[in-house]
């Protein structure tokens, strides 16, 4: 058994794959480093993520596959689901073994798996956009905590640039503790020294720091959510349905 | 903006509530650089959803719910005894541009009741998508409701800040309107439609010659139509509809269960729940003329009047025609895929075009996403063929598809003591 330990980046994974092809060794189990070893192997590689390396592996890709089909490699690697570097290096081997792009047979275990993943991290960042909910802070900031289930803030970043793009803005990541913040200009990847201020845990700015009109405007939208119910319609299996109880902690309709 | 806002904003909304038209689709406009908002097209954003279950894309909400008119089945009626409130046009603003910020909507849906005469009562919500358009630079989605009896000019202005308009039938057939609403009639509704179709029509050609020309109601108009609050059936409704879906820029009919919302009046029925099995039964009537290709006299005709609460209208097409199938899943066209019962427009195009590699048989059938539950009966494919409807007959599909009458669950290890009554 051969086992390549990487430093659990998508750069190292595709670096992996060169690796494998340069040394003609495939790997039957990539590992993060730091992650314990199975008690049977023959081999252990340790790779070095090179920006030539994979820079060539995604040149190569860019030949091989659509556009779409490498976002589905991104969307993919941004599930971080536990086994997600074994199916993209499967997923990629087989893009160059073959002689045509692969990416439309579904036929293959595969291409059927990532696709779906594809479809459930698409769908995440759709509940990104839907249910943002900003908070002005005493500064001027609008400020947002969010908690996907999968990695997809950074996947949503151009639609908020667009359409916020005369306010600043930050959207945090409370449960990976990183966010984006846009001062009008740029967005940038920001993550703080002091991850333990009250409104970085529980996403609800306090009361010093929240501008002096933003309770006002909470209220107006609380009473609003409440009012355009038809009591005689209500159905709370569908309410639920389309906006799922995981994200109702920081939904300001949905706090008392 | 202040408290008195609130409760202003809480009568408004309930007010407006009774719309079901919610959508933010059919626009897409980029942000202009240094501005507030874009508008995504596609199948736009719903910000929330309300405990009812339908969604919140747009700040649905009335200028004001003062009336002149008398309407039996509108809460807003002259008169109900219901509080009544006025926004301003810069309070309504306001509340707009700070809700789009916070990310709590999409835009704008305005409606109004109509204050003093139809003309008054426009200028203020044309007045209400201007100043958002020009004076904030807004470019979010506005949705504006004519009002019926509106001048053309005033429809024109109103057509280039709004994204999409909409005038209510509510009632299909004129001699109910005039029953329930003896001061409205259908000329009135039909007349500003009529203005928002030449309207964009005339921009269509303006756009040929000049790129830059400002869009017209770039989203088109849709209509409502209320259901169970008059005696219409279904075959009235949907004719209406389809008759309505043959001008260009008509994208959506909505229909809107009767809420019981004037329970003294003995014109209207006294429906302790609106008829919201109906209501689904005529969307899907509504997407079958849509997108399934269906001829709107294949759904209703004069036999069959009203839809099948029980079973959906295409499966009940399926079981008045069964000498239409069963369909060969690797050899009929499209148009005949689609009329299969379990199988949709996505699925129908994945089995088109994946049939062209290999036939498909029921394992990929069911992998690709159609319904076999319900589509067994109706096609064969690649395997040996199960009893189809014409084995079967369609009244025994019909009972093998009903929905089995729910057993109530007890528990096996609880020991049921039945104490007979004794007489």
């Amino acid at each position: 058994m051969t086992i390549f330990i990487y430093d659990h980046t998508f750069d190292g994974l595709l670096t992996c794959l060169f690796d494998a092809y340069n040394r003609k060794i495939f790997p039957d189990l990539i590992l993060k480093e730091r992650e314990p070893l199975p008690l049977f192997y023959d081999e252990v590689i340790h790779i070095t993520t090179s920006e030539e390396k994979y820079n060539r592996v995604w040149k190569g890709l860019q030949k091989k596959l659509s556009a779409s089909a490498l976002s589905n490699l991104t969307y993919g690697w941004l599930s971080e689901l536990p086994d997600i570097d074994q199916l993209l290096f499967r997923y990629m081997r087989k893009t160059f073994d073959a002689p045509v792009s692969i990416e439309t047979n579904f036929g293959d275990p595969d291409v059927l798996e990532l696709s779906k993943i594809w479809k459930k991290v698409n769908n995440e960042r759709h509940r990104l956009l839907q249910f943002v909910r900003f908070q002005k802070a005493s500064d001027g900031t609008f400020f947002a905590p969010v908690e996907p289930l999968y990695n997809v803030l950074p996947l949503t970043i151009r639609h908020f640039r667009d359409r916020f793009a005369d306010q600043p803005w930050l959207i945090y990541d409370i449960k990976r503790k990183y966010g984006f913040y846009y001062d009008l200009k740029s967005v940038k990847e920001v993550t703080f020294e002091d991850e333990s201020q009250a409104h970085l845990i529980t996403g609800i700015l306090q009361d010093n720091q929240i501008a002096k009109d933003e309770k006002l405007f909470q209220d107006l939208w609380k009473t609003y959510f409440k009012a355009i119910c038809i009591k005689e319609r209500l159905n709370p299996r569908k309410h639920k349905q389309d906006m799922p109880v995981r994200y109702w902690k920081l939904l300001t309709e949905k706090q008392i | 903006m202040n408290e008195n806002v609130l409760a202003k904003l809480k009568i408004l909304a309930e007010s407006a509530k009774y719309d079901v038209s919610c959508s933010s689709s059919g626009t897409v406009r980029r942000n202009q650089a240094g501005t507030l908002g874009n508008t995504v097209g596609g199948i736009g954003i719903c910000h929330s959803f309300a405990e009812d279950g339908r969604c919140i894309s747009l700040l649905k909400v009335m200028l004001t719910n003062v009336c002149i008119y008398d309407c039996a089945y509108c809460i807003n009626r002259r008169s109900n005894d219901i509080p009544r409130a006025t926004l301003s046009v810069s309070e309504l603003v306001d509340l707009t541009i700070e809700f789009y910020r916070r990310n709590y909507i999409e835009g704008l849906f305005l409606s109004s009741g109509v204050v003093r005469n139809p003309d008054y009562t426009m200028e203020r919500l044309v007045r209400v998508a201007k100043d958002l358009r020009t004076i904030h630079k807004f470019n979010g989605y506005i949705h504006l409701k004519s009002i019926p009896g509106a001048s053309r000019e005033l429809v024109n202005e109103a057509g280039l800040y709004a994204d999409r308009m909409s005038v209510n039938i509510e009632i299909p057939k004129e001699e109910n309107l005039k029953l329930l609403a003896p001061e409205k009639d259908h000329q009135s509704v039909y007349q500003p439609m009529r203005y928002i179709q030449q309207g964009v029509l005339t921009n269509k050609e303006d756009r040929k010659k000049f790129r830059h020309a400002p869009r017209f109601v770039p989203a088109g108009q849709s209509t409502q139509m209320i259901v169970g609050a008059t005696s219409e059936s279904d075959k009235d409704i949907l004719f209406l509809s389809n008759a309505l879906y043959q001008h260009p820029t008509m994208r959506r009919v909505y229909y809107s269960g009767y809420v019981a919302v004037n329970t003294y009046d003995k014109r209207l029925p006294a429906l302790k729940q609106p008829p919201l099995v109906r209501e689904n039964r005529l969307y899907q009537a509504d997407w079958l003329l849509r997108f399934y290709q269906f001829k709107v006299d294949e759904i209703v005709d004069d036999a069959y009047p009203n839809l099948d609460l029980e079973i959906d209208p295409k499966l009940s097409w399926a079981l008045r025609h069964p000498e239409h199938f069963p369909v060969d899943i690797n050899k009929a066209d499209y148009e005949m895929i689609l009329r299969v019962p379990g199988i949709g427009v996505k699925s129908a195009r994945l089995i088109v075009a994946s049939r062209r590699f290999s036939k498909l048989g029921f394992y990929e059938l069911k992998k690709i996403g159609v319904v076999m539950k319900k589509a067994q009966y109706f096609i064969t494919c690649s395997e040996l063929p199960i009893r189809t409807v014409n084995e079967l007959t369609p009244l025994g599909v019909r009972r093998l598809l009903l929905p089995s009458p729910q057993k109530r669950k007890t528990d096996e290890r609880q020991l049921v003591l039945n104490f007979e009554e004794t007489p």
